[in-house]
């Protein structure tokens, strides 16, 4: 199979990406979907390709600028929201044009030709190297150090914040920390799942678990395992017959997902008879 | 009786909106107290100041007389409050009374769930634990809620408007759970609805701006209109009540 040390070194690479992005949709995805936070992540995302225009008219790495623009956007949006003094999606759409708007100017400014710039829309695995591995690597540590340290703390400030200001005075301080780690998320699987597309890898895993189970802990586990199922799947479709990474993990995301609701439809409706049965 | 906390000359509010003003009382340990007054009066207001979420103006709530802390309160919010769709389940919901005084950490033990375990049974919320909150009824979301407040076996327990989460047939047993916590801990409750809560509260505290504290539970029309306190008073079957004034 390994024919040569190249086809291994990407195999590799590919399975480890496919592990980290599972575990930061798992965690982050969770706390998106439950937080009903799906149209913010979207901003992020489209915020942080400003960030990307910028890396190329800079000649700095795009991730770079992502990963400011993506923390600031969502440390921006958070601060706006916890002040409360204006529409939050009206907010979120402009920041989200602003972001494809300011990185549509840069590249456009940046002489010559932005090598690569499909792959940031779309997503490729072929372009991702061990650095952005490395990276994903580390911000998956982090959100499994963070979520294990402060699980509770974190569930119940997500389910009931004003409750939970009743019981600690660091409400604040977790909710910065909470969204700006799933910004830096978000942004780092960039690379692989494209701008465009990284909201469904973010959101489709939990909501299929979210069919099956509400315990959060559960919810976190399992759409990490789906998520690796699904991507690795997306590979290696994308890979046999050469289509675009992100576009083919999101078909197979959501082909999971009608799978899951049929396959819940199905059980409820077979209980329901047994129900049936048993009262007659 | 002993005091359980005493209220100095507070003034509250928002930004530059005072909501009560110069208010003083005394609250007796084990009195169970019916919170009454118009909306926009600052019930929710004095709740939120003596919680600690809201700093007042000027005055203070002093915990001193009886040694009270600020994790030794109970706290049902009112009914909008949580997102019932969050995924979380009763037995959680439950445990997030006990966080108090854990730290961000908050491990919770065998005990914690044990004792969480206990307050369900208590409330008949056993055989709903692992439900999550999306499934439950009106009533069964009240006790859940009553369970979060009591679950840190609170010397305090402070309740805005309980009764909207449920139909007024449901509302009786609730307050007869109640009326058993009582006999451990120090009720507040606000409330609408004077005429229903009469019969299980030992006393009144009329809010509007300014408060009076009524040491009995049977309240006239005329006491109202003398505390300023411009609410109506329903008449409930059998409870004992006043009757309302022709209407001009």
């Amino acid at each position: 199979m390994m024919e040569n040390l190249f086809e291994y070194s990407f195999v590799v690479r590919s399975l480890l990406g496919a592990l980290f992005a599972s575990i930061t949709a798992g965690i982050a995805g969770t706390y998106i979907v439950s937080k009903r936070l799906v149209f913010l992540s979207g901003g992020i995302t489209h915020a942080s390709f400003g960030g990307i225009g910028l890396g190329y008219f800079l000649g700095i790495s795009p991730v770079l600028g992502a990963a400011v623009f993506g923390l600031g956007a969502a440390l921006g949006m958070e601060y706006m929201s916890a002040r409360g003094r204006m529409r939050e999606d009206s907010a979120i759409g402009i920041l989200w044009a602003l972001g494809m708007a300011v990185g549509i100017i840069f590249i456009y400014l940046t002489p010559g030709y932005a090598p690569n710039l499909m792959s940031y829309l779309f997503g490729s695995i072929l372009t991702v190297t061990y650095g952005d591995i490395i990276a994903l690597g580390i911000i998956s540590l982090v959100l499994i150090a963070y979520t294990a340290l402060f699980y509770r703390t974190l569930l119940y400030i997500s389910f009931d914040e004003s409750y939970a200001r009743t019981f600690t005075t660091h409400v604040d301080l977790f909710k910065y920390i909470s969204v700006g780690l799933t910004g830096l998320a978000i942004v780092l699987n960039i690379r692989m799942a494209g701008v465009i597309m990284i909201i469904a890898l973010l959101t489709i895993p939990a909501n299929i678990v979210m069919l099956f189970t509400r315990e959060y802990l559960r919810i976190i586990v399992l759409s990490t395992v789906v998520s690796f199922i699904a991507i690795s799947a997306g590979f290696a479709v994308s890979w046999f017959i050469n289509l675009p990474t992100g576009a083919t993990i999101v078909t197979v995301l959501v082909l999971f997902w009608l799978t899951a609701r049929a396959v819940r439809t199905l059980s409820r409706r077979r209980s329901s008879d047994k129900i049936k049965k048993s009262v007659t | 009786m002993s005091i359980l906390f005493s209220i100095e000359s507070l003034t509250a509010g928002y930004e530059d909106k005072v909501v009560l003003r110069d208010i003083t009382m005394q609250v007796e340990e084990n009195d169970f107290i019916g919170i009454i007054g118009p909306n926009g009066g600052g019930k929710t207001t004095l709740l939120k100041v003596i919680l600690g979420l809201l700093k007042p103006f000027s005055g203070r709530v002093d915990f001193s007389p009886g040694n009270l802390r600020y994790n030794q309160i109970g706290y049902m919010p009112q009914v909008a409050q949580g997102d019932t769709l969050f995924p979380v389940t009763v037995e959680d919901v439950v445990l997030s009374g006990m966080m108090h005084g854990k730290g961000a950490r908050g491990g919770m033990g065998r005990k914690d769930k044990k004792h969480a375990g206990e307050i369900m049974e208590q409330l008949g919320l056993t055989a709903l634990a692992r439900q999550p909150l999306n499934e439950l009824s009106g009533g069964q979301l009240q006790r859940v809620y009553l369970a979060r407040a009591v679950s840190g076996s609170p010397r305090l327990l402070l309740l805005d408007e309980p009764a909207t989460y449920v139909d007024t047939s449901f509302e009786a047993d609730f307050y007869d759970r109640l009326r058993l916590l009582n006999e451990r801990m120090t009720i507040m409750m606000v409330s609408h609805d004077v005429g229903m809560i009469s019969s299980w509260v030992k006393s009144f505290a009329c809010v509007n701006r300014s408060l009076f504290y009524h040491p009995h539970s049977k309240i006239t029309e005329e006491d109202l209109r003398l505390y300023g306190c411009p609410i109506q008073l329903v008449t409930h079957g059998d409870v004992p009540h006043v009757v309302l004034h022709k209407h001009e």
